[in-house]
């Protein structure tokens, strides 16, 4: 009982002080990045665009959104058309003087969170960034505990117990029967 | 004496097995009974989002003008087969059987080209208004994954029912019949 207890506490704490999974949405500036030319999509309307938004922000949000006709591919990443067009959309967005937060809520409002990449970090979804942690530290609890058995157990000279002192002074009687 | 210290990892592995296995059981148990392709629309009962188009032959088609019929709003494209052209029968015979019960139905075309969209609609003799969606504007406002989906509007313009896949005449039926029984 007393090591599942250890487990459990140690893996505990390893899931409680993991740091956050690469790919966490970093909270990111609405401003765009100085020295960056304002660009704007080719068939966006003009009226949208009023704030000057930097590739690279537009490419931060995209990285963030499920491409809903691929198959685990962000829509920064996927070739597709619907992929362009979603960009486009950031594009404008961003234009129009939302945040990238703002713009993360818009798909998140019209298709659940399934857009995003990474799962948010409520509810059952914690299973996702907890669980890893959890195996990892039972891992190195498992680890620790076998090693030190293994360790430990040739510190007992071996073969000299093993004799039962019963059987060894029955022996020695016998020989110094023979003997005598 | 060493033997008891011999069943030691023995009895470290009788409480391991069932605390690793057990959850992960539990996990696929759970996994496999649901259907990750059936993705739920966050937009049932929320207010549709409002689009104007401008159809194939030209007229304008806006959401905001429909206010006070119920709207069926599908989503197509000509690739789309065999889906999209299963449907298309179906469609067309509701929109006849409803048009004058104050129904209206829209065609959304998701990521075609004009011209087999154009021979699309004339190979089924659709009569109900069909719109381009330029740039996956309205597409992406609606949550659309994929072709077909439809939509059903209510009278006060929220959405209330979303079906992924096609749509078959008892569907049409059940939904637009639910949506017509509602008071304005």
């Amino acid at each position: 009982m007393r090591p599942a207890g250890l487990l459990l506490a140690v893996a505990l704490a390893l899931g409680l002080l993991a740091p956050p999974p690469a790919g966490a949405q970093p909270a990111a500036p609405a401003s765009p990045a100085p020295g960056v030319a304002p660009t704007t999509a080719p068939g966006a309307p003009p009226a949208g665009a009023k704030v000057p938004v930097s590739e690279e922000t537009v490419h931060e949000v995209a990285a963030q959104l499920r491409c809903v006709v691929c198959q685990s591919l962000s829509v920064a990443d996927s070739p597709s058309e619907i992929a362009h067009q979603m960009k486009d959309i950031i594009r404008e967005r961003l234009a129009a003087g939302e945040s990238p937060e703002q713009v993360r809520a818009y798909f998140v409002e019209k298709y659940g969170t399934w857009i995003l990449l990474a799962p948010p970090r409520e509810g059952f979804n914690l299973l996702v960034w907890v669980v890893p942690f959890v195996g990892l530290g039972l891992g190195l609890v498992l680890i620790f505990v076998v090693l030190r058995r293994w360790s430990r157990r040739p510190t007992a000279p071996p073969g000299v117990d093993r004799i039962d002192p019963a059987m060894r002074a029955r022996i020695r009687r016998e020989m110094a029967e023979d003997e005598g | 004496m060493t033997d008891i210290r011999m069943t030691g990892p023995s009895r470290l592995l009788r409480w391991l097995i069932p605390l690793t296995v057990v959850p992960v059981l539990a996990l696929l148990a759970y996994g496999f009974r649901t259907d990750p392709r059936e993705i739920p629309s966050p937009l049932v009962g929320k207010p549709a989002s409002p689009f104007t188009l401008t159809a194939f032959d030209g007229t304008s088609l806006s959401l905001e003008a429909l206010r006070g019929r119920v709207v069926v709003l599908n989503f197509w494209a000509s690739w789309c087969y065999p889906a999209c052209y299963e449907e298309a029968p179906s469609l067309e015979r509701a929109w006849k059987a409803y048009k004058d019960r104050g129904v209206m139905m829209v065609g959304v075309n998701y990521q075609d080209k004009e011209e087999p969209a154009r021979r699309f609609l004339s190979q089924f003799g659709h009569s109900f208004p069909n719109a381009p969606d330029q740039g996956s504007r309205v597409s992406v406002d609606y949550g659309v994954y994929g072709v077909p989906e439809t939509y059903f509007i209510d009278r006060k313009g929220r959405v209330r029912f979303k079906q992924v896949g096609p749509v078959s005449d008892e569907l049409l039926r059940e939904q637009i019949e639910r949506l017509l029984a509602e008071a304005a």
